[in-house]
């Protein structure tokens, strides 16, 4: 599915090659921690496809955060934040949410949190 | 930890938001130990490639040389309930790489400090950088064998920390311990907003 180990370590420059020249997403709501999942029916790639995107959307046929398919598929998350958030608004992954950026969490959300740690004490 | 097969790594589908905690510190402070203790799947890695314009004036050919690093970043996941996940990421306090994990820091509900007693003085541009973002922190003082032990005071006051922020004692390689100081943490954050919400609703 991935390439060896530090296939593109040894190079900066492949990433790029990946997400056709571009660093930033084109979207800014596809968050490291953002839970993605293959869209359900799957919807078919175009050929054109990189084997990367292919890896991505079938690393997500159930659901993972971005970070973590970054890190099983052993690719840059800078570089999967790129091939997500362009399979999201093409329909191939679905994003669900995590927070916004520059809103201070509520209250209710943070209990949740309170509760689910002190369950594991 | 149990280790996790291909086929237990997705979270259930019923899980709708994540929200994270970033576990900063200096370099062998505890990160990644604390992050392994308290995460249900095996801590996870991910890298980025660094490049770096080198440091050195006596450039006599006029070139700007640049060096390549990679850096690495752990990460564990708590599932709190059947909604709702929390993402820990273990990462090292300076700035530049946090601006290289484009995002870390956005939505974070907080951030936990580990500092080490012996190696006080590599924690001061840690808290510099929390202090600059305006992110609510706690102190968890990770205890080594060999360390002095100390009173939360005095590493407050060495730390030149202010009144209300958070410093508890914990050995990351232990669960409970570790649970605890991401549950002071999450409490601090709780009195925070709680406080901003107050004073904008009195304004």
């Amino acid at each position: 599915m991935s390439g060896p180990d530090g296939e593109y370590a040894a190079s900066a420059l492949r990433p790029y090659v990946i997400t056709k020249g571009r660093s930033r997403p084109t979207r800014n709501t596809v968050g490291i921690e953002a839970l993605l999942i293959a869209a359900d029916p799957p919807r078919e790639l175009p050929v054109s496809a990189t084997r990367e995107e292919r890896a991505l959307v079938r690393m997500c046929e159930r659901l993972l955060s971005l970070v973590e398919a970054a890190a099983h598929l052993e690719l840059p998350v800078s570089l999967v934040k790129v091939l997500a958030s362009d399979l999201v608004d093409s329909g191939h992954l679905n994003a669900r949410s995590s927070i916004p950026q520059a809103v201070l969490p509520e209250s209710q959300l943070l209990q949740e949190v309170l509760d689910g740690l002190r369950r594991l004490r | 930890m149990v280790s996790v097969g291909s086929a237990d790594r997705y979270l259930p589908d019923t899980v709708q938001q994540a929200v994270k905690i970033l576990v900063v510190g200096a370099f062998g402070v505890g990160k990644t130990t604390l992050v392994g203790s308290v995460s249900e799947i095996e801590p996870l890695r991910t890298e980025e490639v660094m490049t770096e314009a080198s440091v050195g004036v006596d450039d006599l050919a006029g070139m700007h040389t640049k060096t390549t690093t990679t850096v690495a970043m752990d990460f564990g996941r708590i599932t709190l309930n059947s909604r709702l996940v929390l993402y820990l990421f273990g990462t090292p306090g300076q700035r530049r790489f946090w601006d290289l994990w484009d995002g870390l820091a956005e939505g974070a509900l907080g951030v936990l400090v580990i500092v080490d007693t012996r190696r006080l003085e590599d924690s001061f541009d840690v808290l510099e950088q929390l202090e600059l973002r305006g992110l609510p922190f706690t102190v968890a003082v990770n205890q080594f064998p060999d360390s002095e032990s100390y009173g939360a005071d005095e590493l407050r006051c060495a730390l030149d920390l202010l009144p209300d922020t958070p410093v508890v004692m914990c050995d990351a390689r232990e669960r409970a311990p570790s649970v605890n100081a991401l549950i002071s943490l999450v409490e601090f954050v709780s009195s925070t907003v709680g406080a901003v919400r107050a004073r904008e609703t009195a304004s």
